[in-house]
């Protein structure tokens, strides 16, 4: 294997070359053919999913999809990870992270308005947990904080499989005008390309060919970028004033492989070629060789394609903003990616089929998963103990103690905070109408079940947005994943993508961008196969959400599924440190009846509040929202049964209601099953014959998990 | 109207923000660059949040030398209208020294963003008459280094120019303090952030900081 290529790439590049590749194109394909730029071992199940949306602007292969919202408006969505840097250097690695998402969207032409996070990280008792989660959140905190885009939503989850491999995936949302949208496909020959914003230095040079090996235990600190994030809200000031721009073609961000990845992306994307000048890139040092230049991943900088003498009107703009800029590339004929350092030609690769990377295949074995469920089920349980101890569990105690550290109000939009509901709720200034916003996964129920499993992740998001009164409109999902060379990892891909791709058809929502990140795995530790599904939905009135409140004295309804498993649930979790069990299944027809049943009633206003029932069951569904609206309630018609009380079953909510004639009418009449099952009361929490002052039970659920000295209440 | 300027350092991002409640309230307001020397067509001056000059330094720190700034400095002198620093906009005038004290790291040394609760203090500024004296408001914090000092805070109480406190102070600042004014009361900063509770549209609703940029458009009519 020459420069780690394999026999078949390394005879496929001679092919392409029809000769030996010198340095700089070894480079160019090292970066090109690797396993995060190229997606070869992940493109044969991706085909599967589905794209189509009447809705659609810019699809899959772009840096972001772009979808229409309503009216003139549009939107933009991707969720992306930076696992490896940030499992290296924290702060530093999530910060980038949260840059290099943005970066996606404004090349997209429009403004980020939101960000998302959703981490994964090892033992909650371990002290490298400690250190990683702490950096993390400090790291997207800095990044998101100081560029001015609000964090709005997140999720975080502890366990083992995660230690040495913790999680970082980050969704930004973009919202703009129809007529502010512009392709990464540069067009016209003799156009010119501009490079804007940071110089190019030597950090970060082959990162993405990083990201795509085994975590080495040894530390690569070089491979490592540095977080700028006050050039970044430059970027996004120059770039809001350069899209209004007739002249302004396209736009592509420099992400993984730098220059020799982007450069002559663009310009196949236009059926072109192109000439790049590398002594004409602003560096950092004088003394940077060409390789450097080419590969270098520095981050904060974005390209531009745009009409040949209009350049000036351009540079003007970046001045205003103090940021570098240079003309370094020309688009021509002749489809070729020639790379020029002083008049000398180092590099000359046919664009056509610089991309023509042989794909990968391994071969599959079925992995040993406890299927059998836990013996101890039938022992006699303190109910209100299992609640206190649930709820305080790292996994599904309060959230604040990492969104307090961002700033999730900034561009006073966010009318339904982080916290407060299961998903997000975004306004558009001076329109009634609004987005939903939700991140989520869980690896567990992938590793037991890689069908069921990541069924349940998109069908999840979808009934959290629905608990607003949302319809979903798209789509990304980012997959984390161990090492595909080992066959008992490999043999979850293609039921795990088969899993997103029928959930998605049956709620008739497309894909519109994604990510995959594999090799998540140590010496030590092998992460679950962990999707993560970003979703966003269109609130048609966002007075319909303002409204969402628990009152006093509504009725509480479970509504959905009445029967289901118990297995891979936090309550075996947290009590037995148990992994295992059937998972719960969703039946599609009876989801999506549920879902838009749900969407009516809060339409409709005939439920108060609508709450969705997940990880830890639905005691800890009902005592979450009671605590966070500070109402109390008394509940009857529960089932005395550890898979009634704490089985994460699906395709369950509860709603909170003072018109239950109504809202039992129209259920009969979709043929959906609920039971009364409470009255919201003042105070505490009754059930079952047990009684909790909800005073108690906020102490509990709101467990600070990154105290820090001098940290109030 | 009343002409107002939202000024934009580079970094500035709550600039936005503060322009869509200045307009709804019916000001004139333009966003003025950090570079811009003419101002004195404006009456009322606003430095938003944000990280100017990407806190390098100190927050507000490199801000200060902006060329604005001089242009800032006669138009308080000189009485010509009013000015409001809001997070940011205060860590730049304590730096500058317009305002009284600084603002050093939170005690917890974190950023935190929250909705908490002040107690108005002096009701008798341009800035809050529309509040009364004691009254609990509910608008929100969000910076890393809100951690108000002043070596003699009583001769601030003593001249009343401590405008508003925390009720439970979130970040170590001396004596609760959250927002203050200058000795000729033109100019106030504060930490929490007014325009994000300004049309009671987001979150639980809470609509407490109108009250202040509505003193402010009554003052100047």
């Amino acid at each position: 294997m020459k420069f780690g290529f394999t026999k078949e790439e390394w005879e496929r590049i001679i092919e392409i070359l029809e000769r030996e590749p010198n340095e700089i194109e070894v480079g160019i394909f090292k970066l090109n053919w690797s396993e995060h730029c190229s997606y070869k071992t992940s493109k044969i199940f991706l085909r599967e999913l589905p794209t189509n949306s009447d809705r659609l602007i810019l699809g899959i292969g772009e840096n972001a999809g772009v979808l229409k919202l309503k009216d003139n408006y549009v939107i933009s969505f991707k969720v992306e990870s930076h696992n490896h840097p940030s499992a290296i250097e924290p702060f530093n690695g999530s910060a980038t992270g949260v840059g290099g998402i943005v970066r996606d969207i404004l090349s997209t032409g429009l403004r980020p308005i939101a960000l998302l996070d959703s981490l994964r990280f090892g033992n909650y008792r371990s002290s490298k947990t400690r250190t990683l989660l702490d950096g993390v959140v400090r790291g997207i905190s800095f990044y998101g904080n100081s560029i001015g885009v609000p964090v709005v939503a997140g999720e975080v989850y502890f366990e083992e499989c995660y230690e040495d491999n913790p999680i970082v995936n980050v969704m930004c949302v973009g919202i703009g005008k129809i007529y502010d949208v512009r392709s990464s496909i540069a067009k016209g020959i003799g156009n010119s390309i501009i490079i804007f914003g940071n110089l190019t230095g030597r950090d970060g040079i082959g990162g993405a060919a990083f990201a795509s090996e085994v975590l080495k235990d040894q530390e690569d600190l070089s491979a490592i970028q540095i977080a700028d994030p006050f050039t970044e809200k430059l970027l996004i000031e120059a770039i809001s004033e350069i899209v209004k721009f007739k002249e302004l073609i396209a736009i592509q961000d420099l992400g993984a492989g730098g220059l020799s990845t982007a450069i002559p992306e663009m310009a196949r994307k236009g059926n072109l070629g192109i000439k790049l000048y590398l002594d004409k890139v602003p560096v950092r040092s004088k003394d940077m060789k060409p390789i450097e230049i080419l590969l270098s991943e520095s981050q904060e900088r974005m390209l531009i394609c745009v009409e040949k003498g209009s350049e000036e009107k351009f540079f003007k703009v970046f001045e205003k903003w103090n940021l570098n800029y240079a003309v370094i590339a020309e688009l021509i004929e002749e489809k070729k990616f020639l790379v020029y350092y002083n008049n000398n030609l180092l590099g000359d690769i046919p664009i056509d089929r610089m991309f023509d990377v042989p794909l990968r295949i391994y071969s599959i074995k079925t992995p040993h998963v406890k299927k059998e469920n836990f013996e101890v089920l039938s022992k006699n349980y303190n109910y209100g103990e299992v609640l206190l101890k649930l709820i305080s569990s790292e996994n599904l105690c309060s959230r604040f103690s990492i969104y307090e550290q961002y700033d999730y109000m900034v561009g006073t939009d966010t009318i339904l905070e982080p916290g407060y509901g299961d998903c997000t709720v975004l306004r558009i200034k001076d329109e009634d109408f609004g987005i939903a916003v939700k991140i989520d996964g869980n690896g567990r129920y992938i590793y037991l079940d890689p069908y069921e499993g990541s069924k349940i992740a998109v069908y999840e998001c979808a009934r959290n947005l629905s608990t607003v009164g949302a319809i979903p409109i798209g789509i990304t999902d980012n997959i984390n994943f161990p090492n595909p060379e080992i066959e008992e990892n490999y043999y979850y891909f293609k039921p795990m993508v088969e899993g997103l791709r029928d959930s998605a058809k049956k709620l008739n929502i497309p894909f519109i961008s994604g990510n995959v990140s594999l090799y998540n795995e140590s010496s030590k530790s092998r992460i679950y196969p962990t999707i993560t599904i970003g979703m966003v939905g269109l609130v048609e009135n966002i007075e319909n959400v303002r409204r969402l409140k628990i009152y006093e004295n509504d009725s509480i309804y479970l509504v959905g599924k009445m029967e289901g498993n118990i297995g891979g649930s936090e309550f075996l979790k947290v009590l037995f440190n148990f992994v295992g069990g059937n998972l719960d299944k969703v039946d599609d027809d009876f989801e999506i009846k549920l879902q838009r049943s749900i969407i009516h009633l809060v339409k409709n206003g005939i439920a108060s509040f609508v709450k969705d029932i997940s990880e830890g069951g639905i005691l800890i569904a009902i005592s979450e929202a009671l605590i966070n609206q500070n109402k109390g309630a008394s509940l009857f018609n529960l089932r005395e049964s550890l898979e009634f009380l704490f089985g994460e079953w699906q395709s369950r909510y509860i709603i909170f209601t003072s018109k239950n004639e109504e809202l039992e009418d129209f259920l009969k009449s979709q043929n959906i099953t609920f039971l009364e099952i409470g009255k919201v009361k003042e105070n505490t929490l009754e059930f079952l014959g047990y009684k909790i002052e909800i005073e108690n039970l906020r102490k509990f659920y709101f467990r600070n998990l990154i105290p820090q000295k001098g940290d109030r209440d | 109207m009343i002409k107002a300027g939202v000024v934009v350092f580079p970094g500035s991002n709550c600039d936005r923000d503060v322009y869509y409640a200045l307009k709804k309230l019916n000001f004139d307001v333009d966003f003025v660059f950090h570079k811009e020397k003419n101002i004195f067509n404006y009456r009322l001056i606003v430095l938003p949040g944000g990280f100017s000059y990407g806190d390098y330094l100190r927050p507000g720190a490199i801000a200060k030398f902006s060329p604005i700034m001089e242009s800032i400095y006669e138009f308080i002198e000189k009485e010509m209208g009013l000015l409001l620093g809001i997070c940011n906009g205060f860590q730049i005038l304590t730096e500058a020294n317009i305002l009284e004290g600084g603002l050093l790291r939170n005690v917890n040394n974190r950023f935190i963003c929250k909705l908490i609760e002040i107690k108005v203090i002096n009701n008798d500024s341009p800035f809050t008459k529309y509040y009364e004296k004691g009254e609990i408001l509910k608008i929100p914090i969000a910076h890393s280094d809100g951690r108000y000092f002043h070596e003699n805070p009583k001769s601030l109480y003593k001249d009343n120019l401590v405008c508003f406190e925390y009720v439970d102070n979130p970040n170590g600042s001396i004596m609760n303090i959250a927002g203050i004014l200058n000795r000729k009361f033109n100019v106030l900063g504060l930490m929490p952030h007014p325009e994000r509770r300004f049309d009671g549209i987001l979150s639980e609703g809470s609509k407490d900081g109108y009250r202040l940029f509505k003193s402010i458009y009554d003052f100047l009519k």
